[in-house]
């Protein structure tokens, strides 16, 4: 059963030149006909099925459009065209953090961003001391979140986001952040989710991550699906990206 | 129909529990660091009702609100006023930047965002509350006599709620896409209070003034909430259609307006 099936999926995006925001302007420049904005296609007719049990890698350069894609599964953006339909609940691992406020406290902060992810404080209640023990950040709780640093606002957020047992876990470069113990740690409770049947859709920067844990991979380049299949062939053709303009530039 | 409500039902039924966590949240950061902390709340508006009392008593000569044989003090008068109109204007100020200002959290997770507007007027109307005790207070102590009728106080407060929650949509979603009506709606806040009679009664206006009033909703709101509250009063059917037309009006425009464009919400902000 597919999971996630994004079907010509694009993504227009107005790139207003001089961003029109007030009214007089508006009123100008509608009269005068000259309301114009360049449009960039982010994404242009993108199309994948994520099957249950799948871990499945995006690859692509900066600025391919893997953020907007996942941006897209998780429901935060809407596609220009075409449609994407995801079946379960989602854990958005997207930007860490969404809906923290940096003046409550670490334990605010828990309830407050788990109701944000849709959780019952109930259900949070019976998780807390899992999602502190996680974080290791037990004596911290009680200090504002902007006393933080990153990588502890990070591990909190990380901690929340998988204390569901979701039926999609979508994570955007997450595993970038925090110091290595915390990211194996992090690999570890991905990996936990998995072998409970979570099917993932994962970006990372990290090809050598991407090797560990898909089984099947897509590489977006400017907004197009370049190559989409088992793991070992499209990141072998991905890095051969890297040593053609290695070698391109060597010569 | 019920078929269509259902999603929506359900969605706001799951977020439910963030609309209390972001009003709890707003209660928390408004009164953070202050000593008397929620006491402000019943404090703010007895020390600006004594601001304007004094005005209005010493300058003015205003001391009583008269109507038939029913004597109600100008302090008591004016204070009903002002709750109503500072709920209303609190609110559809706040729900207006609610879009804007939950900017992080839309680009990042999917959230039904009639919350943010919604949960605005909740805190307003949660302040209203701490409002209502500052009135009471003042209520037993210029000894105002009270009737049956203040038993219905709730109900011009629940139909502006609605009627706030569908101005405050409408301003929302407008603000998103045109900063301007941010400072429009300041001035016209402003204008609306005077045509409010808030600190003067209807019958000092000049006819003009007479004449437009009734199209002014707050107008229905403020005499619907003095005739429970102090005149003992059952309101007429003009205030019940002033009152209940333009919340459902508000609503429906706003719910409509709001759902067309929020999915280019996160484009603009
Ligand atoms: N809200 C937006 N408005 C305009 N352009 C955007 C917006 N979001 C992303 N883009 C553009 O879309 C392209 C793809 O971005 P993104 O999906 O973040 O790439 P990636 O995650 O692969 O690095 C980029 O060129 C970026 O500038
Ligand atoms: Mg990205």
């Amino acid at each position: 059963m597919s999971m996630i099936e994004v079907r010509d999926v694009s993504m227009r995006f107005n790139m207003a030149k001089e961003r029109v925001d007030n009214l007089k302007e508006y009123f100008i420049k509608r009269v005068k006909g000259t309301l114009k904005f360049e449009e960039f296609y982010a994404l242009t007719d993108v199309s994948l099925t994520v099957e249950k049990g799948d871990v499945y890698g995006l690859v692509g350069l900066n600025g391919s459009g893997k953020s907007t894609l996942l941006k897209i599964v998780a429901g935060v953006l809407k596609p220009s065209s075409g449609t994407a339909v995801v079946r379960g609940t989602i854990a958005p691992l997207i930007e860490l953090g969404a809906g923290f406020d940096m003046d409550l406290t670490a334990r605010e902060n828990i309830y407050l961003n788990g109701a944000v992810l849709g959780l019952e404080p109930a259900f949070i209640d019976a998780k807390f001391d899992e999602i502190v023990d996680f974080s290791e950040l037990r004596n911290f709780l009680d200090v504002p979140l902007k006393n933080y640093s990153s990588g502890m606002v990070a591990r909190i957020a990380f901690a929340i986001a998988t204390v569901t047992k979701p039926d999609i876990l979508i994570a955007d470069e997450i595993l970038s952040v925090g110091d290595f113990l915390f990211q194996k740690k992090c690999e570890q409770r991905m990996r936990e989710l998995m072998s409970g049947g979570t099917t993932v859709l994962i970006v990372s920067h990290s090809i050598d991550q991407i090797e560990r844990l898909c089984n099947r991979v897509a590489w977006l380049d400017h907004g197009h699906i370049r190559m989409d299949g088992p793991v070992e062939e499209v990141c072998a053709a991905y890095k051969s990206l890297g040593q053609s303009a290695g070698e391109g530039a060597g010569a | 129909m019920v078929e269509k409500v259902k999603p929506y039902v359900k969605d706001f039924w799951r977020y439910r529990h963030l609309l209390n966590n972001l009003i709890s949240r707003d209660i928390k950061v408004k009164y953070r660091r202050s000593a008397l902390g929620m006491l402000w709340s019943v404090l703010n508006p007895l020390l600006m009702m004594l601001v304007m009392y004094v005005v209005f008593s010493q300058i003015f000569r205003m001391t009583q609100m008269n109507r038939g044989d029913v004597e109600v003090n100008f302090a008591v008068y004016l204070l009903t006023g002002q709750l109503m109109y500072n709920f209303f204007s609190e609110a559809t100020q706040t729900a207006m930047s609610s879009v804007l200002s939950a900017a992080p959290l839309i680009k990042k997770v999917y959230i039904p965002k009639y919350i943010f507007p919604l949960e605005k007027v909740a805190f307003s109307f949660v302040n209203m509350i701490f409002s209502l005790i500052a009135l009471i207070l003042v209520m037993v102590f210029t000894r105002t006599p009270v009737h049956a009728t203040v038993l219905l106080f709730w109900v011009p407060m629940v139909i502006l709620f609605v009627f706030n929650f569908g101005v405050g949509l409408i301003l929302a979603a407008g603000t998103v896409f045109f900063r301007d009506i941010m400072h429009l709606y300041g001035v016209a806040v402003t204008a609306l209070m005077y045509l409010t009679p808030i600190m003067y009664d209807v019958s000092i206006l000049p006819d003009w003034a007479r004449a437009v009033i009734p199209f002014n909703p707050m107008y229905w709101f403020v005499s619907m909430f003095r005739d429970f509250v102090i005149y003992g009063e059952f309101p007429g059917i003009n205030a019940w259609i002033g009152t209940c037309m333009s919340a459902l009006v508000a609503l429906v425009l706003g719910l409509a307006l709001f759902k067309k464009s929020q999915d280019r919400f996160v484009l603009y902000i």
